[in-house]
């Protein structure tokens, strides 16, 4: 079942600048001799979280020039429709959103279904910083320091039953705390699926944590997917469900518009999204675009799972 | 009703309205990538395209509610301005098209051509921007002087840029159709309104055209 594990490539940790060097805006700034240089730099220094100093994770496919996106953009463009349909709404709406005490059902095809704490659930699992390239399906990308454990460890965990062949995901669904589901924008609560193989994949993770901290409200805290070679929507968010099945689960987007979001949803620059081309994409924190990579750059370790697939239907 | 006189700022006023939002987006998307600021959020090159096109929105629904507004308070001197909004759409419009193939696009012209062939919402967005530039050309008072009445048959096509503009905003956003049903609502009453006056001063009167 297991694919071969994932390996680091092009890059070692060491070679990876803590997030704290890579305001690139800024950098322009110095490169100008600005002498709102120093003030640009202070603001810089008050606005990077604790702990940002510290090595980010290990990285995982990423391309030379691939530098951590900051922590203020990764906190504040968010699309997490629970919170609001602006981007930078769930940083704002979910502010006060409880994720504590949380709990997560494991259940359906497995041997060993139950709910547990969201605590009892991590603990048995080797939790990692892991930096992975995240690009969503609107044409832009980040690259993100994600702390989490391995999918693959829970569900392995629960022993999936010999018919099993799909895994679904559910968000919270309680529209007194998330605001957004009081108006019929998607259908509630949000599911995503994946594939038993694709979940079981070594860089498939359940995300608890950013740089380093706590996952952040608008991020998907407490819990969320995060599966880098796919466009960002399939990383669902705040889940309470894990549910293993023999037939392939509704996703969210693909109940929303059938024709432009499929259950694969793997990041594919050669097949457009019917309204605009996926050819390129821009990086949060850079002026200039910069060309999509075929399953996000994770091709070498998960081109074989869709070998024969025709990509095109099966988008 | 006779309504209030023209206020000596007002001049003023309308040219701060139509210059400021596009003068301080421009400004924004500079500073953010030349100094750092965060005036446009985390995407800049996004949000400066959707505040352009959104204010084009915004003047298209100032130009058509001259006329109600003036016919309900008698404030004709409003009549002036109508051309000022008009300008300003069109070139809020036309900002948004080269902010989007400058800017967001860069330049691409594989995408530029493929967007333009074959993206339903780009073509219906051009399309708006295409109506609008002949209104644009013959806004000038000479213009309207030696296209007589066919200047008032011409720029009814005006009418059809609000239809356009909301179909290209609809189709582009993924879920959330919240703004361009706010904006719906607008235009049809602003063109509900017109539609409604035509009935009335037609009834009785059937050769009176509306085109």
């Amino acid at each position: 079942m297991l694919i071969r594990p994932a390996v680091p490539r092009d890059l070692r940790s060491s070679d990876i600048t803590p997030e704290s060097q890579y305001w690139t805006r800024r950098e322009w700034l110095a490169a100008a001799g600005l002498t709102v240089g120093a003030i640009a730099g202070a603001s810089a220094l008050l606005a990077r979280p604790a702990g940002a100093q510290q090595a980010l994770g290990k990285p995982y496919g990423l391309q030379p020039d691939d530098k951590p996106t900051s922590w203020d953009d990764v906190t504040t463009y968010n699309n997490f429709y629970e919170f609001g349909t602006g981007k930078e709404d769930p940083a704002e709406q979910a502010r006060g959103f409880k994720t504590r005490p949380w709990t997560v059902r494991v259940e359906g095809m497995v041997k060993k279904p139950g709910a547990y704490a969201l605590e009892d659930f991590l603990k048995p699992s080797k939790v990692e910083d892991r930096i992975y390239r995240h690009r969503c399906v609107e044409a832009w990308s980040m690259v993100v320091p994600w702390r989490g454990i391995m999918l693959g460890d829970v569900l392995k965990r629960a022993e999936p039953a010999p018919g099993a062949k799909f895994v679904e995901f559910t968000t919270l669904y309680d529209p007194a705390r998330m605001p957004g589901q009081r108006y019929p924008i998607l259908r509630w609560p949000y599911t995503e699926g994946l594939r038993l193989d694709e979940a079981m994949h070594p860089l498939t993770l359940l995300v608890t944590g950013v740089y380093g901290r706590e996952l952040p409200n608008q991020n998907g805290a407490p819990l969320r997917l995060i599966v880098p070679w796919k466009y960002g929507f399939k990383g669902i968010k705040s889940i309470v469900r894990i549910r293993l099945t023999d037939t392939q689960p509704a996703t969210a987007w693909n109940v929303s518009a059938p024709d432009e979001y499929g259950f694969y949803s793997n990041v594919n620059p050669t097949v457009d999204h019917p309204r605009w081309s996926q050819a390129k994409e821009r990086r949060i924190g850079e002026f200039l675009r910069r060309p999509t990579l075929m399953f996000n750059g994770y091709a070498e370790d998960v081109a074989a799972m869709y070998a024969g697939m025709d990509l095109r239907r099966n988008y | 009703m006779k309504g209030i006189t023209r206020p000596r700022w007002w001049p003023w006023a309308v040219w701060l309205i139509v210059l400021a939002p596009g003068v301080l987006t421009v400004a924004a998307l500079v500073s953010d990538f030349l100094l750092g600021t965060r005036w446009l959020g985390a995407n800049p090159v996004k949000e400066g395209e959707h505040l352009l096109g959104s204010w084009t929105m915004k003047y298209l629904v100032a130009t058509l509610a001259v006329t109600p507004i003036r016919r309900a308070t008698g404030w004709n001197w409003l009549q002036r301005d109508r051309r000022t909004f008009g300008l300003a759409a069109f070139f809020y419009g036309l900002v948004h098209f080269l902010w989007y193939a400058l800017v967001d696009i860069q330049l691409d012209g594989a995408q530029l051509a493929e967007d333009l062939t074959k993206r339903a919402y780009i073509i219906v967005g051009f399309a708006a921007l295409l109506v609008m530039l002949p209104l644009a050309v013959t806004s000038t008072r000479s213009a309207v002087a030696r296209l007589k009445r066919r200047w008032a048959s011409l720029h009814r096509l005006v009418y059809v840029v609000p239809v356009l503009g909301i179909v290209h905003w609809w189709m582009s956003v993924k879920a959330d159709v919240a703004e361009p049903a706010l904006y719906s609502a607008l235009f049809a009453v602003l063109l509900g309104w017109r539609w409604w006056q035509w009935r009335r001063e037609t009834s009785g009167n059937a050769a009176t055209p509306l085109f």
